[in-house]
């Protein structure tokens, strides 16, 4: 996992947001959230909606890992997980770090 | 798209719409041989004005629809388009404008972006402005079109350039390519005609040959190893060259709603190639369309197939392909599409490829997809004695 990341360059203090070219929304209809772009859809399933959803050009991968941790406390460690799946959003341009 | 639409004929089982294609027009200054218009484009009747089009996008947004494409005809010669875009933006459609670039300016790309628009995929006829005057009937539009690509890329929006290709311009694969990269395009689609309504009827002309086909592909797969992926190609052959049908709009009515200039509702954009009277939205609430009418409902699902799809392994992979496609070349949208190799009509498909791959002295004459042309075939098509005058004066 760590190696990974390394690859990436991707490291805990930084701030994930949205591409600018996609858009991130929930849908109700398909009960899930969804990355919107020309001509196009991925639906997310439920964790990797909730990782996107906080990811608001604000907060760091920190504050994402704390937020999520707290509002899923029986699920226990995340941050493994969650750093796994931005590295992944982030090969696929589907979110931008600063 | 992406998605687990179900195939079930359970009714209980029908997924959204998650795609609306508001075709606004068949009015287009443009005369595309390969457009996908039906012929009888000259037959429809008044278009759906804007308090019906706002309707019909809430219904479709209310029944899940996230992906709203705004087509034709042009759509641009529609007034009330950037009412319809800032309604979509507000009922949280992504919206796409698919258009020529005629009939665009710098002004409108602007004022459209601020009433929401998403993006909007400029069509080029080729990268070469001769062609491109010949193959589209128009001489101003290709140096039109690329100041319409800077404007839009420079509007902030993502750069979606589409190149329909053909016999004509396949082989410049590598000029378009450079053409792409010098306007800065974040994807490009080189795709090649897909033979249905006009560009049937002019398959003869349009259809490259396999030596013309593997060339543009070895083009583009060299492009792609040189420069990596930030200009994303996609390259779509002609299913007459596959051995497999398309899965065609992911089945029949599973999650593509198309509604015509008229406000005929489609499964498919093509579908007006087949014999059936598609239900209206002027009559019928959208939801009741998707769900419940007969033309919907008729090939959803498997229940309706014959054989070789009926035992088929690969049913609910290729959905037995294009019913359009099955129709025009066989007579009956039940069969197989004829692109399968195992269907009994694949002869149909291997006779098209075999004139592809002749060689040829003349150029096989066109037909342009105009209003007056599509007069003279409905008038030769519907009653050979009912001899209409076709009107010059054209659209
Ligand atoms: S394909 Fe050409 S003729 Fe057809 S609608 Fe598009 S621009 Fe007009
Ligand atoms: S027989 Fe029908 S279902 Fe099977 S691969 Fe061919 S078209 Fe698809």
């Amino acid at each position: 996992m760590s190696e990974l990341l390394q690859t990436s360059g991707m490291d805990r203090t930084q701030v994930p947001r949205i591409e600018k070219h996609f858009r991130f929304q929930w849908e109700p209809a398909q009960d899930c959230y969804v990355l919107l772009y020309p001509e196009g859809m991925i639906k997310m399933n439920g964790s990797a909606g909730e990782i996107l959803a906080v990811c608001d050009g604000e907060r760091s991968i920190d504050d994402i890992i704390d937020l999520l941790q707290t509002k899923f406390p029986d699920a226990g460690d995340l941050a493994d997980d969650i750093l796994e799946f931005l590295t992944v959003a982030h090969e696929k341009r589907w979110i931008a770090v600063n | 798209m992406k998605s687990a639409g179900s195939q079930s004929t359970d009714r209980a089982a029908i997924g959204p719409p998650l795609w609306l294609l508001a075709e606004l027009t068949y009015r287009c200054p443009l005369q595309c041989p390969y457009c996908s218009n039906p012929l009888d484009i000259a037959n429809y009747g008044a278009e759906l004005d804007t308090e019906h089009w706002l309707s019909v996008l809430t219904q479709a947004r209310e029944l899940g629809a996230a992906q709203l494409g705004f087509s034709g005809g042009e759509p641009l010669v529609r007034k009330d388009l950037e009412v319809l875009v800032e309604s979509a933006r507000s009922l949280g459609f992504y919206s796409n404008l698919i258009t020529s670039g005629v009939g665009l300016s710098d002004q409108r790309v602007g004022a459209l972006r601020e009433a929401g628009l998403d993006h909007i995929q400029v069509s080029f006829q080729s990268s070469d402005s001769e062609l491109n005057a010949l193959l589209s009937g128009s001489h101003k539009a290709f140096e039109h079109k690329l100041a319409m690509a800077r404007s839009v890329k420079a509007h902030g929006y993502p750069m979606v350039l589409n190149f329909v290709l053909h016999r004509h311009n396949i082989d410049q694969v590598d000029k378009i390519l450079e053409l792409c990269a010098q306007l800065n395009a974040d994807y490009v689609e080189l795709a090649n005609t897909q033979y249905h309504g006009w560009a049937l009827k002019n398959r003869e002309a349009l259809m490259p040959s396999e030596e013309q086909l593997g060339r543009a592909e070895a083009v583009t797969n060299a492009y792609r190893k040189q420069h990596g992926e930030a200009m994303k190609i996609y390259f779509v052959i002609p299913d007459y060259y596959e051995q497999r049908p398309k899965p065609c709009m992911n089945g029949w009515a599973s999650m593509f709603l198309t509604v015509a200039p008229d406000g005929a509702a489609l499964p498919c954009h093509s579908a007006r190639d087949l014999p059936i009277a598609f239900p209206n939205v002027r009559d019928t609430p959208v939801r009741d369309i998707w769900y419940h009418s007969e033309p919907f409902n008729a090939y959803r699902g498997n229940d309706w197939m014959q054989e070789p799809c009926r035992s088929c392994p690969e049913k609910d992979i290729d959905f037995g392909g294009c019913r359009c496609q099955a129709y025009l070349l066989t007579g009956d949208a039940r069969n197989a599409d004829p692109v399968c190799d195992k269907s009994p009509h694949r002869e149909r498909i291997d006779e098209a490829l075999l004139q592809a791959n002749h060689y040829r002295q003349e150029p096989s004459p066109m037909l342009f997809r105009n209003m007056a042309n599509s007069r003279d075939l409905i008038s030769s098509d519907t009653n050979s004695s009912d001899i209409i005058t076709s009107d010059t004066a054209g659209d």
